[in-house]
């Protein structure tokens, strides 16, 4: 038993390695809802830019930020938001993507090249250009972010979805089923979207990772969730000013954003191993 | 040949008219007054009427989105709202940073790319091989601000080597303009070399089993000069591919880098134009960024059928 997850391990380190960290971030996130070490939104001059645990327990274990709040506290509800509007705009790109993926593979005509079309014109622009034009209509915040990081991932699944789904159409239980007499829309529901399941779970990890880099470039810019809801990227944005004094207020946020990114990429990478040895997983 | 790339011509102007149409729709017709948008609550009714009159509001949608468009194809951008000058000059001033900005990123990232991918190939496992996907792993997590915070921190405010922000054109001499650029170029590299160093690897080692390979080694090359003649010419193809895919990825990482080293680039231009919310300015750097987003890759399928003849007899 032991030696058979030795094994395991041994062959799935990838895996291993992201499911740990994925989880591990998904935990503090979801106790942050109950418990943080400081409140991470009080402010406390006296302890302004102190460094981890420079006076003690009272300064943080990552120390503080320009106003004395905790920076390990802001981390774990930063987290919260920056898992929730990667999982938002995941869930849009996954969804609308993936129906037009398939339907672009079952029809390869006018309508796979239209839509072929439309994925070129949605992948020219790049989520940060589309949340500053949306901020500049709506007003920045969450919803624009998830709007412009959720429209980006649109071409993204609908490309790996129809590949996959061209594949599988050349099969011959799908010849079998159309024999059977049953529809295309059939056939798409029944048929090819459980048999590229995986490839689509294989590519909504990655495009967490993506969705939680983009995010934190959106919020560096102020384009993300509006103060005082602590995130990664503006934390980053508010260090800028203090690099020489108080270089930890740099330090901890970027390795979180890298972190989380890395754990989600792991995940990707295992889990597309895992589904096909031989393949190798192209971003 | 000519008439696959006449087809991707074809395609790519379906595709810039569904942009243009899109962005034209989003910023001028669903929101309903742009000028009042643009002006905020606090408008007088004149001053209004008077941008609504300079922004062609009061034409209809079609004739405006035709005038924008066929103003765009003789360098007619219209009048910035915020600056009061014409958008060509503002976009024309800052390509001049964002052009060499992402040109200079792009050979970095090849340079680190291609040997590291061609070495970690060719001893697969080794440790060479093993820090370089440690290093295509940890270059893609990390964000490219946050090198750039680090890069700042390092060699800018604690060793003084490189200005820490601003850029003062090109007039004080080439040398002086790239040594400026240079950190925020490798800033916007390094996760572009990782991704690329991955691919790299990845090809060539795809390429080294191939038949021509063999008969290479067989007529007596050596190992290296095999690898460097003629796997690694073969291998680029999917790297090329890679650069027109990520070009999306580095401009919209120049964006974020050139705001943290206050460079007069495009990215900071639209950054600007969100706090004074001139959607002049933000339509037409958008449509820019997709244009050339659009125009690279369509470069980089005619230089596949350049370089490739078998792929020509395809579609």
């Amino acid at each position: 038993m032991r030696a058979g997850m030795m094994r395991w391990l041994r062959d799935n380190k990838a895996l291993a390695a992201g499911l740990v960290i994925t989880v591990s971030i998904v935990v503090l996130a979801l106790l942050s809802l109950f418990w943080v070490p400081m409140s991470p939104t009080k402010m406390n001059i006296a302890q302004k830019l102190k460094g981890p645990l420079e006076n003690g327990f009272s300064s943080g274990l990552l120390g503080k930020d320009h106003f004395g709040r905790d920076i390990a506290s802001m981390l774990m509800v930063g987290a919260r938001y920056s898992l929730t509007v990667a999982l938002a705009s995941v869930a849009i790109g996954a969804m609308i993507g993936t129906a037009l993926g398939v339907t672009a593979a079952a029809r390869p005509g006018f309508t796979g090249a239209a839509l072929g079309r439309l994925n070129d014109a949605i992948f020219a622009l790049p989520p940060i250009l589309s949340a500053i034009m949306l901020g500049a209509l709506m007003g920045p915040g969450t919803t624009t972010a998830i709007l412009a990081i959720g429209t980006f991932m649109i071409p993204v699944f609908a490309r790996v979805t129809r590949g996959a789904a061209m594949q599988v159409r050349a099969r011959d239980y799908i010849l079998a089923a159309r024999m059977a007499g049953e529809g295309e829309v059939t056939i798409t529901l029944l048929h090819v979207i459980p048999n590229i399941a995986s490839q689509i779970i294989v590519q909504v990890a990655i495009q967490l990772a993506m969705a939680i880099l983009t995010e934190a470039g959106l919020s560096f810019l102020g384009l993300g969730t509006p103060p005082p809801a602590p995130s990664w990227g503006r934390m980053l944005a508010d260090s800028q000013t203090y690099l020489l004094k108080a270089p930890h207020m740099a330090l901890a946020p970027g390795l979180a954003i890298a972190l989380a990114v890395l754990g989600f990429n792991l995940l990707g990478d295992g889990l597309s191993r895992l589904i096909d040895p031989r393949r190798r997983i192209e971003r | 040949m000519l008439r696959t790339l006449a087809r991707r011509l074809a395609g790519l102007v379906a595709t810039l008219a569904l942009i243009s149409l899109a962005l034209f729709l989003i910023i001028e017709v669903l929101p309903g007054d742009p000028a009042a948008i643009m002006l905020g609550t606090s408008a007088q009714a004149d001053t209004l009427a008077a941008l609504r009159h300079q922004m062609g509001l009061d034409e209809p949608a079609i004739a405006r989105y035709l005038g924008w468009v066929g103003g765009m194809l003789h360098g007619d951008f219209g009048i910035s709202y915020s600056y009061g000058v014409p958008v060509s000059q503002l976009i024309g001033e800052r390509l001049a940073v964002t052009g060499p900005l992402t040109l200079m990123a792009t050979l970095i990232s090849l340079l680190i790319a291609i040997p590291l991918g061609v070495f970690a190939a060719s001893r697969p496992g080794r440790i060479v091989d093993q820090g370089a996907t440690l290093f295509s792993q940890l270059g893609i997590a990390v964000p490219n601000f946050w090198i750039g915070l680090l890069l700042l921190m390092a060699l800018s405010l604690h060793l003084g080597w490189f200005p820490a922000s601003g850029f003062d054109g090109w007039d004080h001499g080439f040398w002086q303009g790239l040594h400026a650029l240079f950190l925020p170029a490798l800033a916007m590299a390094v996760p572009q070399a990782a991704i690329l160093a991955r691919v790299t690897r990845a090809s060539v080692i795809d390429v080294m089993n191939e038949d021509f390979v063999r008969t290479a080694r067989a007529k007596g090359l050596s190992r290296s000069r095999a690898l460097w003649r003629h796997v690694v010419p073969n291998a680029l193809v999917p790297v090329a591919t890679m650069l027109g895919l990520q070009i999306s990825y580095l401009l919209a990482g120049a964006v974020l880098v050139e705001n943290i080293f206050s460079l007069p680039g495009m990215g900071r231009l639209a950054y600007q134009a969100l706090a004074q919310r001139d959607l002049v300015v933000i339509k037409n750097v958008v449509l820019l960024f997709a244009v050339i987003v659009i125009v690279v890759n369509l470069a980089v399928d005619a230089l596949y059928l350049l370089l490739d003849p078998r792929l020509r007899g395809r579609s």
